[in-house]
This record gives C-alpha cells, structure tokens and sequence, in this order.
C-alpha cells in the first residue's frame, strides 16, 4: 500500500543525524518490543511480512512521528487484537482477561538461541523458471495495491536492467495476508538515478532493487 | 530487571509518553504470558543476543578475513550468507546475504526505504539513523548528501550504487583496505572496519585516525 514506510524520494526530513555511541536499545522496553514480536511471530499464526504491513498500514501521521519501536508495538498491539489473542482491555488490566487460542508451540528458551542462529530462509525450490534473464531490460509495473507489496513507489514504471537472478522466494505480497507463500523468482534490478530523477540527477548513480517477479514486465 | 531499568535513557524524549509506552508493553508481555503464548525466559535470550553477542564485531572480522584472504573474499562476494557462515554467523535476518565491494571507482551504500532491513547476524540490529526518515527517504536520490552528512566526500567520478535492500536479500558493504596496512594481522585490520563503512556511509578508519 501506499503508506508512509515508502519513504524513497521523500523530501523535508532534514540532515541524517548519528547518535554517538548509541546503544542497541534506549530502555528496556525497545528491547521487549523486539523480542515479543519475534517470540509472537515464531507462533506460526502470521507471517514477518504481515507484521510489516501491519506496520505500513499505521495511520500516517502516526508512522511519521513517533519511534521505531513505538511503530513496532502499535503494529504488535493490532496484529494481537486482529488475532483475537491479546484486546486493548487486557493490556489496559495488565492481565488476561480471557482465555486465547493455545499454540502447538512456542517460542521457548532451550531452543531459542539455535532457533536464531538457523534463521527463517525465505528461499524455496521450484520448477519454475525465471521469465527475465540476467542483461535483459524490464519494467517495474505501474501497480498500487493497497494491500502489502515491496516495490517502491519512486521505481513504478521505471525501467532497469536485470544484473542477478536471487532465486526463489516466498512471495511477501502474498504471505502477508495469509495467502501462502507463492514462491518468486527474484531479480536485482539496476535503475540509473536519470531514470528514476530526471535528467538532472547525477550521471554516476545508480539505484539497485530486488524485484519479485510479479513486479516486472518485459521493457 | 528492575523497574527502574524502563526509563534508562528515556529522559532525552518526552518522559511521560514514552514511560506510558514502556507499562503497556510490560502489560503486554504479562498477558501474553499468562496465555501461555510466550516464554519470558525466551524472550531474555532474543535480547541478550542482540544486546552482547550478535554486532558489527562480526562484520569486522568478516572483512579483515576478506581483505586478507583472497579466496574467502571470492567465496563472499559469490554467496555472502555460506561465506560468513565459515565465520560462525548466520541465522534471523541474514539468511541471506549479498556482499558488495567498494573499489577505487565505485561506492556502494546500503538502505531500506520500506522498513529497515539490515543483515543482522553481520552487524546486529541497525541504529535509530538507519531506520529514520531522513535517511530512508534521501539516501535513493541524494546519496552524495547523506554521505556528507557523515562528513564523506568521494571524487566525482566515483560511481555510487545505492541498494535498496529487502528482507530476503540484506547487504554488506565490503569497504577499501585503507592504504599503510600490508602485513597487518586481521585482528589488527578488524578494528578499522566499522559499523558504517559497512553500510556504505563511511570508509574503513585509515592507520592512525581515531575510530
């Protein structure tokens, strides 16, 4: 959708401005956040991609103006009320107010560490093969779902050239709304930044995407 | 943890929000542990890995190895996720991972512009710069600003790639072997490599600057 997380382009947010010697989390809470969403997410009842759109899908105003973490909670918060695992009122009381649907598993401390270290790789074998070859040109569509999707708006209707084919992945457009994981070819596309900016954009930039297959049509 | 430990740091932003913030978020863990939907002694094991064991420590070593080893630097520039793998790292947010080399003619800068993807098991979790507006919305379009917002100013016939990286593919900048290191030991090498001339915003420290 077209949310406030698409950010490439944007102009107005003022200089870059690097925290020195910043911790990795400022409070406790921040580091809290982090590792319910994981621990929540490791239930296997959504996916990290429909954590993401819940997070896109924020109110605007919302996304842009508060912290990342605040952004990480709010989304956690809805995705556990859309769920019907966790309502505003409990957290209100501070204790569970009802029972919620028990989980085949969760996320526990004896496994946690290894379970880490493996990951959750999103790529998948297939039979398919890719449509688009490595040197080809190809378009990023003119698309504005309103649902989840990857392709940023500064590169809709842009043409780029295909320098790697990434594999097969789990399709997030998809797997955030619990549509399966309908697994895509992935291609790195190069865009010139005259391409994406116009002809006044620096002649020695280039900007580089991972594109899913869907997002692409011959150019 | 105590109470107190909720409003470390806190006191630089608005207070009262952010405290509220941190008891709904206490709230929340308790509900959803007496649902039995987490296991809080699980959830301290995520934090401490990302706090103390999982950081840019390991990027530093994963590019002094490169800097000193020409095969493992082709082994990771072909397929970065099996390269650092040879290292011990791996795993949630680096699955996979593509490394891409700075040269005398062509600077790479890493960003995401839809959320924050960042390859985790190389240099743990980003900082507030990295997933903040400012850089998410200019790094794609005015990247020779960002950089001299770090105070980096490249000739200008370099060449800047920018990646805008997605969570299936996160990117490690492979920075320049400053110049008066031959014959370093690569522990010796890791501490010129730093957080940010991984993500492409700064170069690897030369001898004798200050990190």
């Amino acid at each position: 959708m077209n949310g406030a997380q698409d950010l490439g382009g944007m102009m107005g947010f003022g200089p870059v401005v690097a925290e020195q010697n910043e911790p990795v989390f400022h409070g406790r809470w921040e580091s809290r956040v982090l590792a319910n969403v994981i621990a929540t997410q490791a239930l296997g009842w959504w996916s990290g991609d429909a954590s993401r759109f819940a997070r896109e899908s924020l109110d605007p105003r919302f996304y842009l103006t508060r912290s990342y973490y605040e952004i990480w909670f709010a989304a956690l918060e809805k995705i556990l009320d859309q769920h019907r695992l966790v309502a505003s009122d409990e957290i209100a009381a501070g204790r569970s107010l009802r029972e919620a649907r028990k989980p085949e598993r969760v996320f526990e401390a004896a496994g946690a560490a290894a379970a880490l270290r493996r990951g959750w790789p999103s790529e998948r074998d297939t039979n398919t093969q890719p449509l688009f070859a490595v040197g080809q040109q190809v378009r990023a569509k003119n698309m504005h779902p309103t649902t989840h999707t990857r392709l940023p708006r500064y590169a809709r209707g842009r043409v780029g050239v295909v320098e790697t084919i990434r594999g097969c992945h789990v399709f997030p457009d998809s797997n955030a709304h619990a549509r399966g994981p309908d697994p895509q070819w992935v291609y790195n596309v190069r865009f010139t930044a005259r391409e994406l900016w116009g002809p006044n954009a620096d002649a020695r930039h280039s900007v580089s995407i991972d594109a899913f297959e869907p997002y692409l049509e011959p150019a | 943890m105590s109470h107190a430990d909720d409003h470390d740091h806190d006191h630089d932003h608005a207070f009262s929000e952010l405290s509220d913030v941190a008891l709904r978020v206490r709230a929340l863990e308790t509900v959803l542990a007496e649902k039995g939907l987490i296991d809080p002694a699980a959830l301290d094991v995520i934090v401490d890995t990302y706090e103390t064991r999982v950081g840019p420590r390991n990027g530093a070593r994963v590019v002094a190895r490169a800097w000193s080893d020409p095969a493992f630097k082709a082994r990771l520039l072909a397929d970065g996720a099996k390269a650092v793998a040879e290292l011990g790292y791996g795993g949630r947010g680096g699955e996979h991972i593509a490394v891409v080399e700075n040269t005398a003619s062509t600077h790479n800068m890493v960003v995401c512009t839809l959320c924050s993807c960042y390859p985790w098991p190389v240099l743990g979790l980003p900082p507030v710069w990295y997933k903040s507006a400012p850089y998410r919305s200019r790094a794609v379009i005015d990247p020779r600003g960002v950089l001299a917002d770090f105070g980096v100013t490249l000739p200008e016939d370099v060449e800047i790639r920018v990646w805008d990286s997605t969570s299936e593919m996160r990117y490690l900048v492979l920075p320049m072997r400053p110049a008066g290191t031959e014959g370093w030991s690569e522990e010796r090498l890791a501490d010129l490599v730093t957080r940010d001339s991984m993500i492409g915003v700064a170069l690897a420290t030369a001898p004798g600057e200050t990190a």
